[in-house]
């Protein structure tokens, strides 16, 4: 019971991951597609912040008193892995757009029937 | 004040030039500016080999900050020796592309192709030249973005779905390789790839090292397109425009494949991932599997890019191959292969662009007769193609007799007759497209074909003397190979001495 108590995070980290992944691979909409792979990225995000937790440490403000700190680098990783990710979904969202203007649909299984996707 | 700062030279001009080239618009100032700033990226790459070659290993440390706090940048001759094969394959591209991006690209796109390609350029540069491995991530991110964008330009819409789909293959492999390096830093808390390598030796088989491993080789191997996970590159690499095939088939995936090298010898060292993982024979079974089934696939395609993609496929079997046989004489045949292969696949997609430029066609109905008709673009695809099946006094022969020799060293007798089969396979793919162009006649309904304009076959062919010169004369690529390969793995064998005493 501890192993699933201590680690919950990390249980949380493991249960986005392969929500997201699935719908990664399962949906057919191609916005869903894009949904699934962004809480596939959050996911880590969440398994990087755990990594900077140090136990009783404070935020990492130099403040009197006080010598136990989280670490921060994990989080100042996470804010470039993040802008990566925003990067990401905007240019999957603009080719959404222009595959929505070529084919008349998102839905995958529709363009596949018009004939000429490789 | 150049030669202090050299090593950031190939990552910055591009980065910073980049939006200069959006600012500039008009599709010939952007493109002849562009133009000058790869070449000059390419210049400083070329002295940052020989500057390696003399003292082994420049250190950089980005903004002062001393490594391994601070990122640092770190050119030896492994990653100075890539880095001139992209930026040269990326100048003749550009030189290339004028032509070629305006009949496939909407003029008011031309500015953004510039753009991107820089922006590709500057992210595959990095990922060379840094020693940190989650700037390594960043740099990946910077370079697969710019790619996605590349291959979602040209005028037919099936290059959306194909540019679709590699974002998600694309954007899955970079996340896995952030979960390992995560998992690294986790355990040993630092991402400086020296500093990784000295630290894991003390954690050799803890299980989160090992999952860290595991992420990063699939991830990279998503990244690289080795056999099961390469579906996304065929679709990619058919439908971008010609110019954008040319340059990623050269270098997106090799400089992948070089992420591969350096994980496996620098950070986790070759007796971790080979000797206790086990991993040599998981990558011989997959390279093998990739050379005869992606040359089946490529010898029963219609259209010629999408022979010349699969064949992309096959032709990482072989790099990956290289280095799965454990030796420093197997390393080098990947190294220079990476190489060589820049040459090789860059002058034939160049080659099929010309063809598409004139012809408006690429299926291989449309090189009927065409060895008449554009005699010096058939003759540069027929060189090229000879280089691809490994015929002497070409550089795919060189690629291959080290391959050969590496596995005869081994006495893997199997394996160097797999490779000679797999040449044989190329013989077919390449001959069907020979033998429409200058066996069978053109309809006689058909339109005459003149011969390409001179700017394509400009850089066209000085890839294909390039790939007859370095055919004959390797001792530029021999040396840079060797050397690299004997010092990957004196360095990962005196760190196992080190670990040991």
């Amino acid at each position: 019971m501890s192993f699933i108590l201590d680690y919950y995070n990390y249980w949380v980290v493991v249960f986005l991951m392969m929500t997201g992944f699935y719908i990664v691979i399962s949906a057919n909409n191609l916005v869903k597609r894009i949904v699934g792979l962004n809480i596939f990225q959050t996911s880590v995000f969440m398994l990087y912040i755990s990594m900077g937790k140090v136990n009783g440490g404070t935020a990492p403000i130099l403040v009197e008193g006080v010598d136990v700190y989280s670490n921060p680098l994990p989080h100042v990783l996470i804010l470039t892995a993040i802008v990566v990710g925003v990067a990401t979904t905007a240019v999957g969202l603009s080719l959404i757009v222009r595959i929505k203007r070529a084919y008349g649909t998102v839905e995958e299984h529709e363009f596949e029937t018009q004939g000429d996707v490789i | 004040m150049f030669e202090q700062h050299l090593a950031a030279l190939p990552i910055i001009l591009p980065l910073i030039a980049a939006p200069i080239v959006l600012i500039l618009g008009r599709s010939t100032f952007a493109w002849a500016f562009a133009t000058l700033v790869s070449a000059a990226a390419c210049y400083f790459s070329w002295q940052l080999l020989w500057v390696a070659f003399d003292s082994n290993v420049i250190s950089y440390a980005v903004g002062g900050w001393p490594p391994p706090w601070g990122i640092e940048l770190r050119v030896d001759t492994t990653n100075a020796f890539v880095l001139l094969a992209v930026t040269a394959l990326s100048t003749l591209v550009l030189l290339y592309a004028k032509d070629s991006i305006e009949n496939e690209v909407a003029p008011s796109k031309h500015a953004l192709f510039y753009t991107a390609h820089l922006l590709c350029l500057a992210g595959l540069s990095g990922i060379l030249l840094t020693g940190d491995a989650f700037n390594l991530f960043v740099f990946l991110e910077v370079s697969s973005l710019a790619t996605y964008t590349l291959v979602s330009l040209a005028s037919d819409r099936r290059c959306l779905v194909a540019a679709f789909r590699y974002l998600m293959m694309g954007t899955i492999g970079a996340t896995f390789i952030l979960i390992g390096v995560g998992m690294l830093y986790m355990k040993t808390g630092t991402l400086n790839m020296l500093d990784l390598a000295s630290r894991i030796d003390l954690y050799d088989s803890s299980r989160t090292i090992n999952s860290g491993l595991a992420f990063i080789m699939v991830g990279v191997s998503i990244k690289l397109a080795l056999f099961p996970l390469h579906m996304w590159l065929p679709p990619a690499y058919t439908h971008a425009p010609s110019a954008v095939s040319a340059f990623l088939a050269g270098t997106a995936t090799k400089v992948a494949v070089y992420v591969m090298i350096r994980f496996i010898f620098t950070v986790f060292g070759v007796n971790h991932v080979f000797e206790e993982m086990g991993m040599d024979l998981i990558l011989m079974a997959l390279a093998i599997v990739a050379i005869f089934k992606c040359s089946y696939m490529a010898t029963v395609q219609s259209n010629v890019k999408t022979v010349l993609a699969y064949s992309s496929v096959a032709q990482i079997g072989y790099m990956i191959l290289g280095l799965s046989l454990v030796s420093a004489a197997g390393l080098m045949s990947g190294l220079i292969h990476i190489f060589n292969h820049a040459l090789m696949k860059g002058a034939l997609f160049m080659a099929v662009g010309a063809v598409f430029y004139r012809v408006g066609s690429v299926d291989i109905s449309a090189f009927r007769g065409l060895g008449k008709q554009m005699p010096l673009t058939m003759a540069a695809f027929t060189i090229a193609g000879l280089s691809i099946i490994g015929v002497p006094l070409t550089v795919g022969f060189v690629s291959k007799w080290y391959l050969v020799t590496a596995a005869l060293e081994q006495s893997h007798w199997a394996i160097a007759a797999l490779v000679l089969a797999g040449s044989l396979l190329a013989v077919i793919y390449i001959g069907r497209v020979l033998e429409a162009a200058y066996l069978q006649s053109a309809s006689p309904d058909s339109e005459p074909v003149r011969e390409a304009p001179w700017l394509m076959l400009l850089p066209m062919w000085l890839l294909v003397l390039a790939n007859l010169y370095f055919g004959i004369d390797t001792s530029l690529t021999t040396d840079a190979a060797s050397s690299a390969a004997e010092w990957l793995f004196q360095t990962t064998e005196s760190a196992a001495q080190g670990s040991a005493q």
